[in-house]
């Protein structure tokens, strides 16, 4: 018998790209959606697995069809692709779980395989991203998530999500076209596409000019996709018309994967080769990451939609993450990696919170919420939980991340304390704009309504909860997403050969 | 049962409490008030069953969870919390008699919420209390904020969230952008939180540093309304008078400057703050906000807004008892909690009296109104004179405490301070008394009224008694606070 433990990695990218054209032949009701989150827990059990060993000091290496790196494809997963595996899954999975009665909604039945096929290919994509080693192959798995999730956000029956995800198409391809121009230019220069390969290779002519410029391609290119300001414009629309289950997923998920793309790239190859990159890369994403983190958060302040006032805070919540890595430090590394895990449990929350919403009201601007929480008090209170680990109070999840961000920067020196401003006065802002939707909710008189607004349903209550309290339960017991982080930021700073 | 468990029990007593109110809202409001009662009663057996143990030099403690490494939800009871937790358990007690008159009297919506968020908010007043490191003290800070802004905006009109969005915002952004810099700044350099006799900053910071970050500690938290972080206090005042005396007396401004005392003495360490001149600011702070406030405080013709005034001088007070840095004015500091939960409550429990007899809220419709109610202005007068600080009232003791503090340092601002602010009060508090008593009453006819109801007579008659009770025989709470600094010269 195989030993299976070994194929686990490549599992982890074919269980959902196997079973996706399987799910565009189950036509009867409900069965593509059971088919799905099947293949989506599966991955989530594969990426516990691949957490479980990472912990235990395994370095998983795999060679696609037996040919060696640098030859062949290597896949790699590391703490890092680990913890990023585990948010990319776990979303998927809760979304699913929690989404169904959402999705019966927006898609017909008749497209429902479709659908369901398309996020598995998106899953299948971002989990490729994760666990290989090899820069074209990135590229690949990028445009199958991409082009799956153009699918699925407009999949939905709101006709404004077509043009958001024609704006999303064109950026996200031009984004992936830098990207390749990039590798193109390294792989000229060194002959290699395999990561580790190139970082040792590209020393000996990390002057020359065209691999100068890749590195300028490759990271602007990657900080399109990951919607880093200024370059985030497709973001809000195609976060505020997606399908609500959609939003839950891709708001967890999809610009942290990108931003793990650029991370890697930026330390693993680019940084102890080329000479004062350091500096470059800090220069460049360190005003970027605080503009990013105080425009965003001040749309999100007059902003009355509330799905788009979760994706211009998402925006914001991408510049503390960029922050934390500007630092180029080990505790800044690791306030990173921290951050996008505890993000993801609270942006994740709080979408759900908000595809619950939607299952009672038809509008989600805050004027027509008001007085939601009596008829909707389960969500609502899950909603302020996961609103709470946003802001970063203390006891959640965000507090941890914040923490660890601000302690981080104090090591900067004088830099250190704009910095610390910088992140209260958006921890601040956040305050504000989630207080707007909790006063609206639980402290404004309801406006006049003829039909009756129920509760949404149980399952969907329920998986909310339990994306709420791990908000609760990651604030208190810290040492996974820790340790994974510290690993994280080891394995960015010192890769091994 | 052992201190471990009586730690544990101080804080879920109220929050099972806040449970079952809300159950029992549904069914019958006679019995949520039993539970209400019940509960505090209950909580009252926990705390002051702590208080034997602490008076022979225990100090129990108690860990909960590691949140992250160096970091830990812990508590432990020492003499300033024991005595912050025991007054706000036994005032919570007298508010909720209070409270049932008042809420009742005046016909106030959604009660219930009003029962459970009041117990949830004590639940978070004795998280502060027993808080044995800066972390869990912040956590509970935090929930005191957030569980006290439905009882502020409890009317709901557009004007009354309009004032206690300023209480929240005030609150919130001074505590997350200045608080918790501090507390993270203390944790970096010293490595602990955990309160320690003695404080634990020596050697990791000096210099100007000193100064910047007592000033992070003490404008952070805003609840102890220093000057110019005071305006969510006057802000505040829209809420029923029950949650006033909750703010001015029992849990909020006192959670305050509780923690500015208790940063003070076991976080800095007073010798440590006085050998640094860079700390010098504060007590010139506290005594201008002490001047200022009494000013204010002269010119308002609203009651409540008066009295709200009149806490942020008092509270400066308390600040600059501490900021004084002798242990004798430490130990004022903590009497003048003491003295002034006593009296405060006193006088909002009689404006809200005056308010739900006959909804009178401005000074000059209170002309002979001593005649129609005279317990409710006997305890006023008693409140008053508490807070001008003369005998036989609490507000001598504290004052005579804060006094010896300032000799033992030789500071004679403190003194000056105090004897200018001791005419101010006289001057803003005396002629309501005089009105009240003396001036002939022009109630309307069609618009009579006597006193208000008998559960609220029977709490401020309670308050004022303590208030002078606290004058004869107050050798515990000196006995215990003295405890506070012994060991330090």
């Amino acid at each position: 018998m195989i030993p299976l433990e070994t194929h686990l990695p490549a599992l982890q990218v074919v269980v959902p790209m196997l079973l996706a054209p399987v799910v565009v032949l189950l036509r009867p009701r409900g069965l593509a959606w059971a088919a799905a989150t099947a293949a989506s827990l599966m991955a989530l059990a594969i990426a516990i697995a691949l957490t479980q060993g990472t912990l235990s000091g395994e370095l998983y290496r795999y060679a696609m069809g037996g040919w060696e790196a640098p030859y062949g494809i290597e896949l790699r997963v590391d703490s890092f692709s680990a913890l990023v595996l585990l948010i990319v899954t776990g979303a998927s999975s809760i979304t699913l779980l929690a989404g169904k009665a959402s999705l019966d909604r927006t898609i017909e039945a008749s497209r429902q395989p479709l659908f369901y096929s398309a996020w598995l290919l998106a899953l299948s994509g971002l989990a490729g991203i994760l666990v290989t080693a090899d820069a074209f192959n990135i590229f690949v798995f990028m445009e199958i998530s991409s082009l799956a999730s153009y699918v699925v956000i407009a999949g939905g029956t709101d006709r404004r999500a077509l043009p958001a995800v024609f704006k999303y198409l064109i950026m996200g391809t031009i984004g992936a076209t830098f990207y390749l121009i990039g590798i193109g230019l390294i792989y000229m220069m060194t002959g290699t596409l395999n990561l580790a390969d190139m970082s040792l290779r590209i020393h000996e002519v990390a002057d020359q000019r065209p691999i100068l410029v890749a590195a300028g391609f490759i990271t602007v290119g990657l900080a399109l996709k990951a919607a880093v300001f200024p370059l985030h414009v497709w973001l809000p629309n195609a976060y505020t018309y997606a399908p609500h289950a959609v939003t839950a997923f891709l708001a967890a998920c999809a610009t942290k994967v990108s931003l793990y793309v650029l991370l890697r790239f930026d330390f693993v190859v680019f940084q102890q080769n080329l000479l004062g990159h350091e500096v470059q890369f800090a220069a460049f994403l360190m005003p970027l990451a605080v503009l990013a983190i105080l425009a965003g958060s001040t749309v999100a302040l007059f902003e009355s939609n509330i799905k788009r006032l979760l994706a211009y805070s998402s925006l914001a919540q991408i510049g503390y993450i960029l922050l934390g890595a500007s630092l180029v430090s080990l505790a800044g590394l690791s306030a990173s990696v921290l951050f996008m895990f505890n993000h993801a449990l609270a942006k994740g929350a709080l979408f759900l919170a908000v595809m619950a919403l939607a299952m009672g009201y038809s509008r989600l601007d805050l004027q027509s919420l008001a007085g939601a929480a009596k008829h909707m008090p389960w969500t609502m209170v899950a909603f302020v939980i996961a609103g709470l680990s946003l802001i970063g109070i203390p006891g959640t999840a965000g507090f941890i991340s914040k923490w660890y961000l601000v302690t981080a920067a104090l090591e900067a020196g004088t830099l250190g304390y704009f910095l610390v401003a910088v992140i209260v006065i958006g921890s601040l802002m956040a305050v504000v704009y989630i207080w707007r939707i909790i006063e609206a909710a639980w402290f404004e008189p309801e406006a006049e309504s003829v039909t009756v607004i129920r509760e949404a349903p149980v399952t969907m209550l329920i998986v909310t909860w339990v994306a709420a309290l791990s908000n609760i339960y990651f604030g208190l017991a810290t040492d996974l997403p820790r340790e994974l982080a510290n690993a994280a930021a080891e394995s960015l700073l010192w890769p091994l050969p | 049962m052992n201190m471990e468990s009586l730690i544990l029990a101080a804080l879920i007593v109220p929050l099972a409490g806040a449970l079952l109110i809300g159950l029992a809202g549904r069914i019958n409001p006679n019995l949520r008030e039993l539970v209400t009662l019940t509960t505090a009663g209950l909580l009252i057996f926990c705390v002051w069953s702590l208080l034997p143990a602490i008076y022979q030099g225990d100090r129990p403690g108690l860990q909960l969870a590691e949140v992250l490494p160096g970091i830990h939800i812990a508590f432990q009871v020492e003499p300033l919390g024991m005595m912050f937790a025991a007054l706000a358990s036994g005032l919570w007690l007298v508010n909720s008699i209070y409270s049932i008159g008042y809420m009742r009297g005046n016909n106030e919506k959604k009660q219930t919420r009003f029962y459970v968020m009041f117990a949830v908010s004590l639940a978070a007043t004795m998280g502060i209390a027993f808080a044995g490191n800066l972390f869990t003290l912040f956590l509970f800070y935090e929930a005191l904020t957030l569980s006290t802004y439905p009882l502020v905006s409890h009317k709901g009109d557009k004007a009354t969230v309009k004032s206690a969005r300023v209480y929240l915002g005030i609150l919130m952004s001074a505590s997350i952008g200045l608080l918790l810099p501090a507390i993270i700044w203390t944790y970096s350099v010293a490595g602990t939180g955990d309160f320690t006799v003695g404080g634990i900053l020596r050697g990791h910071v000096d210099g100007p540093a000193v100064g910047l970050l007592l000033g992070l500690f003490v404008f952070g938290a805003a609840k102890a309304a220093v000057m110019p972080v005071h305006r969510w206090l006057p802000a505040a005042m829209v809420a029923p008078t029950p949650v006033s005396a909750l703010l001015h007396a029992v849990a909020v401004v006192k959670a305050g400057v509780f923690t500015i005392t208790k940063v003070i003495v076991y976080v800095f360490g007073i010798d440590f703050l006085f050998s640094e001149p860079s700390s010098g600011w504060l007590f010139y702070a506290a005594a201008f906000t002490i001047v200022a406030a009494s000013v204010v405080a002269l010119r308002q013709q609203n009651l409540k807004r008066l009295l709200a005034y009149s806490t942020i001088a008092q509270l400066s007070y308390v600040v600059m008892a501490a900021a004084i840095l002798k242990p004798l004015a430490e130990v004022g500091a903590a009497m003048h909690m003491l003295a002034h939960a006593f009296g405060k409550i006193t006088l909002f429990f009689a404006a809200g009296a005056i308010y739900t007899a006959s909804k009178k809220t401005e000074l000059f419709q209170l002309r002979g109104i001593g005649r129609r109610m005279p317990i409710t202005m006997t305890a006023f007068t008693i409140g008053a004179l508490s807070m001008i600080g003369v005998p036989p009232t609490a507000g001598f003791v504290s004052k005579w405490y804060i006094l010896a503090g300032a000799f033992q340092a030789d500071n004679y601002v403190a003194l000056a301070t105090i004897i200018a602010s001791t005419a101010l009060n006289a001057a803003y508090f005396l002629p309501i008394v005089y009105v009240v008593w003396f001036e002939k009453d022009e109630t309307p006819p069609g618009s009579e009224h006597g006193e208000a109801p008998f559960a609220a007579v029977l709490a401020l008659t309670i308050t004022a008694a303590l208030t002078i009770a606290f004058f004869l025989y107050n050798a515990p709470a000196y006995e215990l606070e003295s405890q506070l600094v012994r060991g330090q010269p």
